[in-house]
């Protein structure tokens, strides 16, 4: 019994995600009911759901890293479309100065963008967990000037890709139905899910998020987490980097990945993840990601320009931080329990109010309970 | 001048759970510097809180200058004539002083700053305070500070000043400044309350002494006629609590009586003075002292909880490097805090997550204990210890404290430390699961386990030590051993311990 | 009484004076600085009064942020506010209904909107002012290119008129090239700048809340011991700030004439830098409200300069961006030679984690 119990424990925290997921199918239902339907073009998959699939394999990616850098740090990274835009213009720039581009040229270019989403993430992990900077705060440098190093090293001329294998990266594999991003994205949930199950992340970052003193005192290094969070995030970001300058075709580091933290944030939060960090939900991140992505759609299917989503997108922000703020917790909860007397109170006034006209028949006009 | 500015009778104060204050008396006297003591929990705070109007009393009674008053809210208070200095100074550093004396007093939308100073002047020179109305707050050492504070309290007409525990952070100087301004106040008919752990201060200054244990009166004495020893075992003394009879074991004498652990000149950044330290195997012992003599702080120092600064560390006559939690708890070494709910309890973590963590922690990052193993090791310190949780996986701040704190010690115990340090392990819990405790800690110890227990309460150590280390004002003033040592035994030592004479 | 010393100890300048008077140093160095190494362009009076003719949005920005950054508070939306705004008057006065003075309330209005909603989220519901300020940031950006994403000039009459409004002083100026004396012009921008500068000086100064604004910028807890109203405080500060904010919108469209998608944009990050050089402590608590147009003065010299030295438009913001960091560094310093603590990076409030944790130990001493 208790197995099953913690099982729907675990369900009801993917309730806000899924319930906002239903809404969205339900509109876009409405709109046009065919908006389950899958086709193939070109040996590939295509439809609403594909197509969600396909556009949100950089946020889901990004998400996850955020919801670790929130879990353990108590703060969001906003500098994570930067950071990928750096990335993926030293994988371009490696690419396209080596000559013949082939397979192995294409993995050392994204080992190397690899590396340099550790750099990154080793950056703003110091200021973090060193100098003890709120995380938003910190990563404001890269936020704010990320993009000038990205042009520095892709020489401003927003270099273009255009051989097979990214191609293929960026769209379809011939012979393979799905599209490339997607079955990257899968892999890459793999990869974390085995990385969770073979070691101690989970619980480290925690007991970190939740109680850094108590941590310390059992031997963990809160500084030390933190900083890994981080760094996992600045791989994060350079997969993610990697996916989206290969689907663009070329890179453009004004517009790559533009305000995407801001989806990562939201995705992580509808994913049921407190943003003051704690315990924290991969997979429900991982739905807010697709949830998010499926909103963006919906807006801009629904004709809301794409300027004012943002705005829309503010204002949602502003709202989850308003449910989770202590003041209104602590406001919900005491309302909560005068409903609940209330309840209590009306049902016991019920039953005694149904004895009361057994009892007598005479008008309770001006009569008042005790 | 013994008028009664302050009269309360039979106050009393309940929390869910916790009776605060029972029936507790307490009387001012106008011109009159009267201490109020007792250890963690007595009630100090709480009657102190419904003085300053941040609670209500559920009973009794409040006579203010002969007519009976209710403290409403702090603000009410503070109009009543109620003053405060906290231990922690409620000024702003970067007003100046006169400011600080008078911000947030008036209605008036305009400063003015020529009226302020002068007042601020008057106020400053009257009552000796070495300071100018004009300087930067922040510029003022923080004896200047508080008498500042003070001078606030008294500008605005209190009748009475509360000072809670205001000679923590000053030296031997500035401590006599502060009992001169105090004796200004006194002669002026300012009835104060001055609540302090200092022993040695409460008999320079005090004419009168207020002792609560367990939130109930134990008793008001003249200063002048009150042994220190006496005063100590009023604040200390038996417990309520019915007692088993639980038989101490020598401790046992090793072959090569090599200490288990074995710390020299060792000092941290909490501030306890170098001090050695040996425990044997199978040893139990205690450290006694009264609250903020630095108990834990030593012990934390053991375990490199707070940075530590200086010494050697021997484990089995090894010599170690102890600099973190992590070392400490690869040596063998276990330690349950003081703070239960600050360095204790995980709270959104489940029971299970919480016992196997520090096992976890120490077979590494990359080896996580299987979900089978960590639900066997749970369940099996759930029934050993006899711990009350729906199920393993509830967050463990659902649980009653008691539960908690045996959640904590199963997490130690699973680590099978050669040494387990227990602070305070019976704090705030119910009379049944201490004796539990007890009898388990002389269990291990029967086992081969070291131990040592931390307790406000020095039946409860003399029940299970075989020795105790006697601390005092920070620093190690003696040692106890034997198997009939009691009470008054400990209680001289810690009266007598240290080169200070108190002046009575 | 005895024993007690009651010799008067030396005062020493305040934090706040100190720091200013080492932003005013700083500006009269630059000043002498760019006047040396660029006589050509320096040494006219015209140059020193364009420093606030075109930039004196900025200016007002700078002097609202500074009582938000004096509480101890941060306010990231003030640029995009201030574009906003522009947009938003360059509507109204483009349609047929529009009017000058309905365009000022437009502006006051809209700063006032944000100021009340970053003021309610932040003193009432405690929520990080980072993050709210932030997602204002986002919702003005958002709401000002869904009103028009083109430029508007601003053609109506009175406006222009305004816009066109000079001040000459007869007896400064100089000679331009042909030998024509051309006297030197205040826009009317300049105007608002000095009058705000004076209004919120008096306020700092000499008017409770401004003394409150201190106190809980020094000390939250202690001001609410002593009886201030801390939320109320917080809450008007950033309502100020709003309001100057949309002031700062309707003086930058007067200056440019137009509502442009990119007007305002990062002014945020000069005002924050303004402030910082001026001896606003990121702290909070700390500084001279005078500082904040010192430091707006000593910001645009160096970007000058900078851009007088032929720096890449690109470096500049680095420029910027590095010697704002050597500024808090600089303050840091100053800040620990004085205090008995030892060398800490001066980090706000709202930079920090929830140090819930450091609260619960002090607590716990019975």
């Amino acid at each position: 019994m208790p197995r099953l119990k913690a099982n729907l424990s675990h369900l009801s925290h993917l309730f806000l995600p899924l319930s906002v997921l239903l809404i969205l199918i339900v509109i876009n239902l409405v709109k046009g009911a065919d908006y389950f339907s899958i086709t193939m073009v070109n040996g590939a998959f295509y439809g609403n759901i594909p197509n969600i699939l396909f556009g949100a394999s950089e946020l889901v990616i990004l998400s996850i890293g955020m919801a670790l850098v929130t879990a353990a740090s108590q703060g969001q990274d906003i500098s994570i479309g930067e950071n990928a835009t750096i990335t993926s213009a030293v994988f371009v720039l490696f690419v396209l100065n080596a000559g013949e581009v082939t397979l192995f040229t294409i993995l050392a270019g994204f080992l190397i963008s690899c590396v340099a989403g550790l750099v990154i993430g080793a950056f703003n992990g110091a200021l973090v967990s060193v100098f003890k900077v709120q995380p938003m705060v910190a990563t404001l440098i890269l936020f704010m000037g990320g993009r000038s190093i990205a042009f520095m090293i892709d020489g401003k001329l927003s270099p273009i890709l255009a051989n097979d294998i990214s191609n293929q990266i960026g769209t379809v594999i011939p012979g393979v139905p799905i599209q490339t991003p997607t079955i990257l994205t899968a892999v890459f949930i793999a990869i974390v899910a085995v990385v969770l199950k073979t070691t101690n992340l989970r619980l480290y970052v925690e007991a970190v998020g939740i109680n850094p003193s108590a941590a310390r005192l059992n031997g963990i290094n809160p500084k030390k987490i933190i900083f890994l969070t981080f760094l996992i995030m600045g791989f994060c970001a350079a997969v993610a980097g990697f996916i989206a300058v290969n689907k663009a075709g070329r890179h453009d580091s004004v517009n790559l990945l533009k305000f995407i933290m801001m989806d990562a944030i939201l995705a992580v939060a509808i994913g049921g993840n407190s943003l003051s960090g704690g315990k924290f939900n991969l997979t429900g991140s991982i739905i807010g990601a697709y949830t998010i992505e499926m909103l963006n759609r919906t807006l801009l299917r629904l004709e809301v320009e794409t300027e004012t989503i943002k705005a829309f997108k503010a204002v949602f922000i502003i709202i989850l931080m308003v449910i989770a703020s202590p003041v209104v917790r602590v406001f919900a909860s005491k309302v909560l329990d005068k409903a609940k007397t209330l309840v209590a109170s009306y049902s016991i006034r019920k039953i005694g109010g149904l004895n009361n006209a057994v009892v007598s028949n005479t008008d309770t006009s001006g009569k008042k309970e005790e | 001048m013994s008028e009664n500015i302050l009269k309360m009778e039979g106050i009393s104060k309940s929390f869910p759970g916790v009776k605060a204050l029972h029936n507790v008396d307490f009387v001012l006297r106008k011109g009159e510097i009267h201490a109020l003591m007792g250890e963690n929990g007595a009630g100090k705070s709480t009657l102190i809180k419904i003085i300053t109007g941040v609670y209500q009393k559920d009973a009794g009674q409040i006579i203010l200058d002969g007519r009976p008053v209710l403290f409403k809210s702090p603000q009410d208070a503070q109009n009543k004539g109620i003053g405060t200095v906290f231990q922690e100074i409620a000024l702003c550093p970067n007003l100046t002083v006169a400011e600080n004396m008078f911000i947030g007093r008036s209605q008036n939308p305009f400063v003015q700053w020529k009226q302020m100073n002068a007042k601020a002047a008057q106020m400053l020179s009257s009552l000796g305070i070495p300071a100018s109305p004009t300087q930067e707050l922040s510029s003022c050492s923080i004896a200047v500070q508080q008498m500042i504070a003070i001078a606030r309290a008294v500008d605005m007409d209190c009748k009475i000043l509360i000072l809670d525990e205001p000679t923590s952070s000053l030296d031997e100087d500035e401590v006599k400044k502060l009992f001169e301004l105090m004796r200004e106040l006194k002669g002026r008919g300012v009835g104060i309350i001055f609540i302090t752990h200092f022993i040695d201060q409460v008999y320079e200054i005090s004419d009168r002494i207020t002792v609560l244990r367990n939130g109930e009166l134990i008793g008001e004495y003249q200063t002048a006629a009150l042994p220190q020893i006496e005063l100590i075992s009023k604040m200390m003394g038996k417990a309520l609590s019915d007692v088993s009879k639980i038989k101490k074991q020598e401790p046992l004498k090793s072959d090569s009586s090599v200490p288990v652990f074995e710390a020299m000149t060792l000092s941290s950044a909490a501030g306890v003075r170098p001090f050695n330290f040996t425990i044997q195997k199978g040893e139990v012992n205690g450290f006694a002292g009264l609250l903020g003599s630095g108990r834990s702080e030593s012990v934390r120092a053991i375990f490199a909880a707070d940075k530590v600064t200086g010494g050697e560390v021997k484990m089995k006559g090894k010599r170690v490097k102890i600099k973190t939690p992590l070392n400490a708890m690869k040596q063998g070494i276990g330690y349950l805090p003081e703070d239960r709910k600050g360095d204790g309890i995980i709270a959104e973590l489940s029971v299970r997550d919480n016992i196997i963590l520090a096992l976890q922690v120490m077979k590494g990052f990359f080896r996580p204990l299987s979900r089978k193993q960590a639900e066997e090791f749970s369940n099996q310190y759930i029934e050993k210890l006899s711990i009350k949780t729906p199920s393993i996986d509830t967050p463990i701040k659902s649980l009653s404290g008691g539960n908690q704190q045996k959640v904590i010690l199963a997490r130690w115990l699973l680590t099978h430390p050669m040494f387990l340090i227990l602070d305070e392990p019976t704090r705030g819990i119910d009379v049944g699961t201490k004796v539990e405790i007890q009898k388990l800690v002389l269990g291990l110890a029967e086992e081969g386990m070291s131990l040592t227990f931390i307790s406000s309460e020095i039946d409860e150590m003399l029940r299970t030590c075989s020795r105790m280390i006697v601390i005092k004002d920070r620093e190690i003033v003696g040692e106890l051993s034997g198997m009939n040592l009691t009470e008054h035994d400990v209680m001289q030592a810690i009266a007598q311990g240290g080169e200070r004479i108190c002046q009575g | 009484m005895g024993t007690l010393n009651t010799a008067k100890p030396k005062i020493r300048l305040s934090n706040s004076n100190l720091l200013f008077i080492i932003a005013g140093i700083i500006f009269v160095l630059m000043y002498g600085f760019a006047l040396i190494s660029f006589p050509g362009s320096f040494m006219q009076f015209q140059t020193f009064f364009d420093l606030f003719n075109l930039n004196a949005a900025l200016f007002i920005m700078t002097l609202g942020l500074c009582i938000v950054m004096i509480v101890g508070g941060i306010d990231i939306s003030i640029g995009a506010v201030c574009g906003l705004v522009t947009m938003a008057c360059a509507m109204l006065l483009e349609s047929n209904m529009g009017n000058v003075w309905g365009a000022l309330l437009l502006a006051l209005g809209i700063g006032i909107a944000f100021g009340l909603l970053h003021g309610y989220l932040i003193a009432y519901l405690e929520i990080q002012p980072f993050i709210i300020t932030l997602a204002g940031l986002f919702l003005a950006q958002g709401l000002l290119t869904t009103l028009h994403k083109d430029p508007i000039n601003v053609t109506m009459p009175a406006f222009v008129a305004l816009r066109d409004f000079t001040i000459v002083i007869p007896w400064l100026g100089t000679q331009n090239r042909l030998g024509v004396f051309i006297p030197c012009e205040i826009k009317l921008g300049v105007i608002v700048v000095v009058v705000l500068v004076v209004i919120f000086a008096v306020l700092m100064k000499w008017s409770r809340f401004g003394r409150n604004v201190y106190a809980v910028g020094g000390n939250s807890q202690s001001a609410r011991m002593l009886g201030i109203n801390v939320k109320k405080t917080i809450f008007f500060s950033y309502v100020i700030c709003g309001l100057t904010a949309g002031i700062a919108g309707f003086v930058f469209i007067m200056t440019t004439g137009a509502g442009n998608i990119g007007n305002g944009a990062s002014f945020e990050m000069k005002a924050i830098a303004s402030n910082v050089i001026g001896g606003i402590l990121l702290n909070g608590g700390v500084g001279n409200l005078l500082g904040a147009p010192i430091g707006t003065l000593t910001l645009l010299t160096i970007n000058e300069l900078i851009r007088a030295a032929g720096v890449q438009s690109n470096f500049q913001a680095i420029v910027s961006g590095l010697l704002l960091y050597l500024f808090i560094v600089l303050q840091s310093i100053v800040m620990s030679l004085r205090g008995r603590s030892k060398f800490r990076l001066a980090l706000p409030p709202w930079l920090k984690p929830h140090l819930l944790q450091g609260k619960k130990k002090a607590e716990n001493q019975g």
